[in-house]
């Protein structure tokens, strides 16, 4: 699939009002924008709340042209009463069954819907104060969790809703930012305020650092932010204070080794788009990836196959200013078929977005 | 289109200068950690800069002085407006350290849900709403 610049645009669907305060972050339920399940994706604020969207039905098509640009999002559900500081994250289970949702207030939550209602199922108590995110490993068995303390929790799932802390991670010198499992591997990846992105594999049952991105390998030079990876998981790219993306690839020789874990490189920067801070990356299966920044835009860059003279590099497919309001705190691709984005911002909304090609047919 | 006094400089000016240092019973102009030319309005770019010097190199309380400025803007000025707040190049020991601080805003955000922090900042903001 090519990308051409200006062969693009970003079509706004819906703006989704209802929380109170500044939308932190956004996450889809993997599980859902198949033929018979509609849609679904959590918002989580400064208002102590998570908000649960669903995608209404599309219409019968009895005119089709207003069919193919329907869409319209309802509030199902709002998680609230149980956080009494901000919820600053929040990640569906693999099945797409529970919700973890990570708070200001020390504690994670894991919700479920039972029988149409959500409910709070378990609490997760450990972290010293802000807990920052949440992440799923890819079989849904363990939960990682990070924090102001400095910390990363690795928590094994349990029958009976119950969760068990199997290692507490100390390496990052300063307040951890974002964990995110690799897409198929048991192995974490840390993002920080000390500047770096740390690497975390299991070694005969001792969790450990097995890397650290920093400043030495071609890394930021600020805190970084939140980081995504690639449909097939390796490569991912990272976001920073530093205004800049990182792109990082997995060394393919290291990935069969016995160690089960691999080892990352530098593979290029994309610099000179942003003027402040990035806060959210988000790579689509398509290869596309979205950036949300303190600048109120929404960017899109894609690899540039042209230019391959000082090796692989990314270019800018669209820039959309003034996308919010105030910061954009989080930008994610859908799961499904269709090119979808929701961006979460300090202006109290989400947005959905759909990027269009602009010739029509199946050119791209 | 009338202009919001708050972006008008003179006016931003005087606001911020009602500030008291917790350490000190003066107001931060008359200690010079707030003068003209440490803030910068661009209305046009909807864009604050406030550069603000602690009393002493090792000031405790400039991460405390900056999170009252942010909050007072914050209070203040159109939601549409950035806002950088940052102590004068060589006035604190920790000054990159001071300036990250103050402009990460999870930090603040976080720093805004702590009972005794929201008090101080009250508490210094309190003469600058007189």
């Amino acid at each position: 699939m090519e990308f051409y610049e200006g062969a693009c645009e970003l079509k706004l669907l819906q703006t989704l009002e209802g929380h109170t305060d500044r939308v932190w972050s956004l996450a889809w339920n993997p599980a859902t924008g198949t033929a018979d399940t509609p849609l679904v994706f959590a918002s989580c604020s400064g208002d102590k709340t998570v908000r649960i969207w669903e995608q209404n039905p599309s219409p019968s098509s009895s005119s089709s042209s207003s069919s193919s640009s329907y869409s319209s999002w309802n509030c199902k559900a709002v998680l609230e009463d149980t956080h009494t500081r901000t919820v600053r994250s929040c990640s569906w289970s693999p099945s797409g069954k529970s919700l973890a949702v990570a708070s200001f207030d020390a504690t994670t939550s894991i919700w479920e819907n039972v029988g149409g209602d959500f409910e709070c199922v378990s609490t997760l108590e450990g972290h010293e104060n802000e807990v920052k995110s949440v992440s799923w490993n890819a079989s849904g068995s363990l939960l990682a969790t990070c924090g102001r303390d400095k910390s990363v929790w690795i928590w094994e799932v349990q029958p009976g809703n119950e969760y068990e802390c199997v290692s507490v991670l100390q390496g990052h010198t300063q307040d951890v930012k974002m964990v995110m499992w690799h897409p198929t591997l048991d192995v974490l990846f840390s993002c920080s305020y000390d500047n770096t992105v740390k690497v975390w594999a299991d070694d005969d049952d001792d969790w450990q650092c097995v890397q650290t991105l920093g400043e030495p390998n071609n890394g930021h030079s600020s805190t970084v932010w939140a980081l995504s990876f690639n449909k097939t998981g390796d490569k991912m790219v990272t976001c920073s204070d530093d205004l800049t993306l990182k792109i990082w690839e997995m060394d393919g020789t290291s990935m069969q080794s016995a160690d089960g874990y691999a080892s990352w490189r530098h593979l290029c920067t994309i610099t000179g788009y942003h003027d402040r801070t990035i806060f959210s990356v988000h790579w689509s299966s398509e290869g596309i990836i979205a950036s949300g920044a303190a600048d109120d835009a929404i960017r899109f860059f894609v690899e540039d196959k042209d230019v391959l003279v000082d090796g692989p590099s990314y270019k800018l497919l669209l820039k959309e200013e003034k996308a919010h309001g105030m910061d954009i705190n989080s930008v994610q691709w859908s799961p499904g078929e269709k090119r979808l984005l929701a961006s979460a911002s300090d202006d109290g909304t989400v947005k959905i977005w759909e990027l269009a090609s602009l010739c029509t047919g199946n050119g791209y | 289109m009338l202009s919001n006094p708050l972006t008008n400089k003179k006016f931003l000016i005087s606001f911020l200068f009602n500030y008291f240092d917790p350490e000190h019973p003066y107001s931060l102009e008359e200690l010079k950690v707030i003068t003209e030319d440490a803030i910068e309005v661009d209305d046009q770019q909807s864009y604050v800069r406030i550069t603000f010097t602690p009393t002493v190199e090792h000031c405790s309380m400039a991460t405390i002085i900056g999170l009252c400025l942010r909050v007072k803007l914050l209070r203040s000025l159109p939601s549409r407006y950035k806002v950088d707040i940052r102590v004068a190049p060589g006035s604190h020991a920790s000054e990159s350290a001071v300036n990250k601080q103050l402009n990460d805003k999870e930090r603040v955000a976080a720093a805004l849900e702590n009972p005794n922090l929201v008090d101080m900042v009250d508490e210094c903001l309190a003469p600058s709403y007189n």
